[in-house]
């Protein structure tokens, strides 16, 4: 698997695909919105597009996050998603036709993240910490993404939390 | 939150942030709107963001046109927000204001929902420029969407008309980065003078006015046709597309290569453009999400076009149909396997329909998170068609079948928005029945925002309260009840009492949003061998209780200790914890 995660990431390509799922208050949209702002601080050209209403009504929750140079759609063609990112496993299953060929599903990482994490409410951090050691996106732009998103509330757990996303080694 | 309203700086901002952006920067004084997905955060950002507007929650879409229209005839630049089904509630003043036309900018901002990601309808609002003969924008990303808005009231103050500007849920809840600017300070609002002419639309006037209006169009044809907004991109000339909103982007990765004209102005149409385009590519498609509505009037033109299948007229497009489409196929429809939407754990609303349900009442219901109650297994909430509709469906279904068991369910602020009409209606044609005001404070199914009867404006100020049982009172209902849904037999010896009385009863079930006030309980204790698996508390539909493959059950950790499953259980296999507060 590291092998083809390393030509994932090495891989020269105009935009960046990435596709979270999961269910209301999962925090969702804060990880992408995070991930987005992480994009925008790097000088990418971003969209990001989701449903929202349903969000703290238990339905399902879908977030579409694009970068690179420039970006038309909105959302991410089916089959073309370079990163799924999903906080449940029905979600994930729900989604996966999403992923491109030799795409990274990052559903490992979530039962990793739910046994690291104190709180599950820090899932969402430790995950894109594990998606961020995936991306051409500076650790500094991570951070400021960070404090956008959390301003001082918890901000330090989760900048904790998120290093140790971003640090698990891969098996 | 971001500070959005600096001097130009890069920022992430949605579509409708975009257009409260936009807006701000030319100058826009009056806003005004009623909640509505995906309408909703263009007045909250103005109100959130902009010190220096005078934004409003009216009470709803017609008295907030109404309140943006007058603002536009005293002089200011002012906007209106609405999504699509909201924008049928304005179509009163919006029709005339057409003739009236303005003195400052006006822009009407509609974002339909194609998809229905949370509406009761799939309607095409683009047809409302042809109807209203008002000019119509329509941006593809929050980048043109912040644009469009600034055009718009150049446009609107050039052509003495208001401004449309249509946009969807995948433009106005898409974010992107864009380079915002700096505030044009309005112009001094000048003397307050009378112009009977042009804003008394007695018949005379209007007729006058209709003849200018008919003119206006002819001028904003020939504006549309020389416009930067209806941009040439030519490709490839073998195939051409003309498209607009969402849809050019999905075009744009699919078809890279192809030549585009791409409409931003979609009314008054660009038609000589459009034919020069047709001219100079060899197979012309035209794209769009929704009606065929720019189709129609390219037909209409003679011009040779191909269009999507019908099938795909239905639900929003997505960058994986354009193949399918431009290919002329039928769209292959995906079964939805989507989680569906549940009431929140701890809901007062579902203490109401479980007993609605226990009592085999036909329920009229209306637009609010309530309407989840119509899902199975609460299947407990069995019309609902528009704001206000939960009032007087009751009226209607009670004249066909009377001596049923019927009555009606409304939200709090759906209530002002649109119940009190029905409900003096009700009173005045002796209904009798019951109305229930399913009252948790707050709008809540857009996100939890203000309205008159919580006590607070759009900017948190405190303002009159409206008190609902005083009002239910003054509009003529004698039976008025104030009760606390979580306290079931009160409840339901209640509801029981007055649907056998010979009147017009109006219950308010009064207990907060879960959402607002985050009062959770301990989760109940759940003894598993005196549970028997007989499915009864799966009926109320609580997200934290989860079947096992057994039949027996799980509490999650996110319980909010409500205890309406330890209610409902037959077996006493589910206990309050010891700590919990006793609600019966």
């Amino acid at each position: 698997m590291t092998k083809q995660l390393k030509q994932n990431k090495t891989q020269k390509q105009s935009n960046w695909n990435i596709l979270f799922a999961g269910t209301g208050g999962q925090g969702v949209l804060t990880a992408s919105e995070v991930a987005g702002y992480a994009a925008v601080f790097d000088g990418y050209h971003v969209k990001k597009s989701e449903v929202h209403g349903m969000a703290q009504r238990g339905g399902s929750v879908e977030s579409h996050l694009r970068f690179g140079d420039g970006v038309f759609s909105p959302l991410i063609t089916k089959g073309a998603v370079d990163f799924l990112v999903s906080f449940h496993k029905d979600e994930r299953d729900r989604m996966k036709d999403f992923l491109k060929k030799g795409g990274t599903d990052l559903i490992d990482a979530l039962e990793k993240a739910k046994s690291s994490v104190s709180d599950p409410k820090f899932v969402n951090t430790y995950l894109l910490g594990v998606l961020s050691s995936y991306l051409p996106i500076t650790e500094q732009s991570w951070m400021k993404a960070l404090e956008k998103a959390f301003g001082q509330k918890r901000l330090e757990e989760n900048k904790a939390v998120f290093s140790q996303g971003r640090a698990r080694k891969q098996q | 939150m971001a500070k959005l309203n600096q001097t130009k700086q890069i920022a992430f901002l949605s579509g409708n942030e975009a257009i409260a952006q936009g807006a701000w920067e030319a100058g826009l004084k009056v806003a005004a709107a009623y909640p509505g997905t995906p309408s909703t955060e263009i007045l909250e950002t103005l109100a959130a963001h902009y010190k220096d507007i005078d934004a409003q929650w009216s009470v709803n879409e017609k008295v907030a046109y109404e309140v943006a229209l007058g603002a536009a005839i005293g002089g200011v630049r002012s906007l209106f927000a609405c999504k699509h089904v909201g924008l049928n509630v304005a179509m009163d003043p919006l029709m005339t204001s057409s003739y009236t036309g303005i003195k400052g900018g006006f822009v009407v901002v509609v974002a339909d929902d194609p998809g229905l990601h949370s509406s009761q309808n799939e309607q095409d609002s683009r047809w409302v420029a042809i109807f209203s003969k008002l000019p119509m924008l329509e941006p593809s990303s929050p980048s043109e969407a912040y644009e469009y808005t600034k055009l718009a009231y150049e446009i609107s103050e050039t052509f003495d008309t208001p401004v449309m500007l249509r946009s969807t849920s995948r433009v106005s809840h898409t974010k992107e980065d864009l380079e915002t600017g700096s505030r044009i300070e309005p112009a001094p609002v000048g003397e307050l003078t009378p112009d009977i002419a042009k804003y008394v639309m007695v018949p005379k006037n209007a007729y006058a006015k209709h003849i200018l209006i008919e003119e206006r169009l002819r001028k904003l044809a020939a504006m549309a046709e020389k416009s930067k907004l209806n941009r040439i991109e030519m490709g490839d000339k073998k195939l051409g597309f003309i498209t607009s909103g969402v849809s050019y982007n999905y075009l744009k990765e699919s078809f890279p290569n192809a030549s585009f004209l791409k409409l931003g102005m979609i009314y008054p149409f660009c038609d000589k453009k459009i034919a020069q385009f047709a001219k100079s590519v060899k197979q012309l498609v035209v794209v769009e999400e929704l009606d065929p509505f720019i189709a129609t009037h390219i037909k209409s033109l003679g011009i040779k076009i191909t269009t999507k299948h019908p099938s795909f007229d239905i639900g929003e497009l997505r960058p994986e149909y354009m193949a399918d489409l431009v290919a002329g196929k039928k769209k292959k429809e995906v079964p939805a396997t989507t989680r569906k939407p549940v009431l929140c754990r701890g809901c007062p609303h579902r203490f109401v329909f479980n007993t609605l349900r226990k009592l085999k009442f036909f329920v009229t219901g209306d637009i609010g998170c309530y309407t989840l109650a119509a899902t199975p297994p609460m299947a407990t909430l069995h019309t609902c068609v528009c704001m206000g509709a939960g009032i007087t469906l009751h009226e209607g279904i009670r004249r066909a079948q009377p001596g049923k068991k019927i009555a009606g369910v409304i939200g709090d602020s759906t209530f002002v928005a649109a119940g009190i009409t029905g409900l003096i209606n009700a009173v005045y044609n002796k209904v009798k029945g019951i109305i229930v005001i399913l009252d948790n404070s707050t709008t809540a199914m857009t996100g939890g925002q203000h309205h008159p009867a919580t006590g607070k404006t759009i900017k948190e100020d405190p303002t009159k309260k409206l008190i609902l049982e005083d009002l239910v009172k003054a509009c003529g209902v004698d039976n008025v009840d104030v009760v606390v849904p979580y306290k079931l037999d009160e409840l339901e010896n209640l509801l029981k009492k007055r649907m056998d009385e010979d009147a017009l009863s109006v219950i308010i079930t009064r207990s907060p949003c879960r959402l607002i006030e985050k009062k959770y309980e301990p989760a109940p204790i759940y003894e598993r061998e005196k549970c028997k698996a007989c499915g009864v508390c799966l009926r109320i539909d609580c997200p934290a209780i989860h079947k096992q493959p057994d039949g027996t059950i799980e509490i999650d950790e996110f319980c909010a200790g409500c205890k309406l499953c330890v209610a409902v259980c037959p077996f006493g296999a589910l206990k309050p914890h010891d700590k919990a507060i006793e609600t019966k």
